[in-house]
């Protein structure tokens, strides 16, 4: 109640007091906001940009920093050539696919240039969405796709992309990882990282990748493992049990989403399974290299 | 521990307290955050809530109200019916208070924290009522009412947010509301607080026809002091 007073002086609801009552033909609602329609995707992508900030930082917080090193390790192993074409699933915010056009730049700084601009999509903020199948395929329009099933998370990337000049060398798109929009073998390197772990079918997002990749391309994925060692994982299952959802309540205000994360990593597949599961999707040369004891583990097979 | 109501989030001790630390620390640093003051509520409740659950007990009232659970949201409370309800009235008053801020009796946050099926009842009791309590003591939403309804509170039932926000709220009361404030409202709130009936004792909702002022006669509540 103290904080209904408090908030209700905040600028929102000025906003509200300031404008008449009646919704004339070009203003729609924002909560219980009046507000002209070109502005409501800006406030909602507000909202998001700062839901997107807080589990950034719960991110931060949770790993003490270390998921930037374990990705940054993903990327040196996946080694960014300039001539591929490279899809990142799952990755809305975009913290893969920045990472592997920056690596590109540092090793390849001449091609940065040459490399062909994506086509501008049909108006500034709107991303593909992929309808149905009955669609036809569609074909990448460049050479760094980034997919995710979330489009607010799509909205937060491509603003961060926007402020880190990579706007134009990357295609979003609005998908299901178990139904790619794309055409058999388009891409030479498909990449998922702590995004198959919430994907209801696990085995069709593994045949999705396994279809849409070339011939001799490579399927990576970086996700939360099994702890080998019996000492370590008690510490890490206390750990996890006791701080992590209380903290995801203070920081991000969303105690079940951080309960789901810590029953999720158990619950999926140990690395020798999903690895595994990987060759039964007809990949070769599958292997893992642990991260961090187990916590994380860098799964990779190859289309051949 | 098993969950012993639906919203029942079971947390130990070393949960609690980072729960309890985070949200006292959030409530501060980020106002907007309103479920980082119902988090350190029913963090730092626990005490208080057995205390006024003593004394719901000892009153035939209160009992009732343990005994019956009765909950208010707008299904279980007829708006409707207190709008046809004479001006003056405890429903009436009520119905016209929610219009006026746009409120609805269903804003309030669940409880979560709180690892007694009854305590977590009293709690919610608490959150509840706090629009009543704003309409039966006559105070608006505005800075000084709230403070003047968490002193109320913070004396009737001893919950530690209610204190702290007693304590520091007025310290962003503007130069003419805290000359009110310290002259009039605050004596007098602290008077009425410790006379009246404990308002976890009473049960509104069998009020709703009672003229006001009777009403507030029966609780032992003195005159408010006059609006500014």
């Amino acid at each position: 109640m103290f904080i209904r007073t408090l908030s209700s002086i905040n600028r929102f609801s000025l906003l509200s007091i300031l404008r008449t009552h009646s919704t004339t033909s070009n203003t729609t609602h924002f909560g219980f906001d009046e507000v002209p329609e070109n502005e409501k995707q800006t406030r909602v992508n507000e909202v998001f940009s700062s839901v997107a900030d807080s589990y950034d930082l719960m991110n931060d917080i949770m790993s003490f920093g270390i998921h930037r090193i374990w990705k940054d390790h993903f990327i040196r192993i996946v080694r960014p050539d300039p001539q591929w074409n490279y899809i990142d699933v799952a990755g809305g915010t975009g913290d893969i696919a920045f990472r592997y056009l920056k690596e590109l730049d540092r090793y390849y700084p001449s091609a940065a240039s040459s490399i062909p601009l994506s086509e501008s999509p049909i108006t500034p903020t709107h991303t593909y969405i992929a309808d149905s199948l009955e669609q036809t395929r569609i074909r990448p329009t460049s050479k760094c796709v980034v997919a995710d099933i979330n489009p607010n998370m799509l909205a937060v990337g491509k603003q961060r992309s926007i402020d880190n000049n990579l706007h134009n060398r990357i295609q979003w798109i609005e998908t299901n990882a178990e139904e790619l929009p794309f055409e058999d073998e388009q891409f030479d390197v498909y990449t998922i990282a702590f995004g198959i772990r919430n994907c209801t079918h696990i085995d069709r997002v593994v045949s999705e990748a396994y279809r849409v990749l070339k011939k001799g391309g490579r399927f990576l994925c970086l996700e939360f493992s099994q702890v080998n060692n019996t000492l370590l994982r008690y510490f890490y299952d206390q750990y996890s049990k006791t701080f992590i959802p209380p903290m995801g309540q203070i920081i991000a205000n969303d105690w079940k989403s951080y309960q789901y994360l810590i029953e999720s990593i158990r619950v999926f597949p140990k690395q020798k399974e999903f690895a595994e599961l990987i060759r039964s999707c007809n990949f070769r040369y599958v292997n893992y290299e642990n991260l961090s004891f187990g916590v994380s583990a860098i799964h990779s097979g190859y289309k051949l | 521990m098993d969950r012993l109501y639906g919203t029942h989030k079971p947390t130990g001790l070393v949960q609690k307290s980072i729960l309890a630390v985070g949200s006292g620390i959030m409530s501060i640093a980020d106002p907007s955050r309103d479920d980082m003051i119902s988090i350190f509520g029913e963090t730092t409740g626990g005490l208080a809530l057995k205390y006024m659950q003593e004394k719901m007990v000892i009153d035939p009232e209160g009992d009732r109200i343990l005994k019956e659970r009765p909950i208010i949201n707008s299904k279980t409370v007829d708006l409707e019916y207190l709008k046809t309800l004479p001006i003056g009235t405890l429903g009436k008053t009520y119905s016209n208070f929610l219009v006026k801020y746009n409120l609805t009796p269903d804003a309030r946050r669940p409880v979560s924290f709180i690892d007694d099926s009854e305590l977590a009842y009293i709690m919610r009791r608490y959150r509840e009522i706090h629009d009543l309590t704003h309409v039966t003591l006559g105070m608006p939403i505005n800075m000084l009412g709230e403070v003047t309804v968490k002193w109320f509170e913070g004396i009737q039932y001893g919950l530690p947010m209610c204190v702290l926000g007693a304590f520091f709220g007025p310290l962003r009361l503007g130069p003419k509301h805290t000359a009110k404030y310290l002259h009039l409202t605050l004596p007098w709130i602290v008077r009425t607080a410790r006379q009246s009936r404990s308002f976890m004792n009473v049960y509104f909702e069998k009020h709703w026809h009672k003229s006001l002022n009777e009403f507030r006669r029966e609780l032992n509540i003195l005159e408010p002091p006059p609006k500014i």
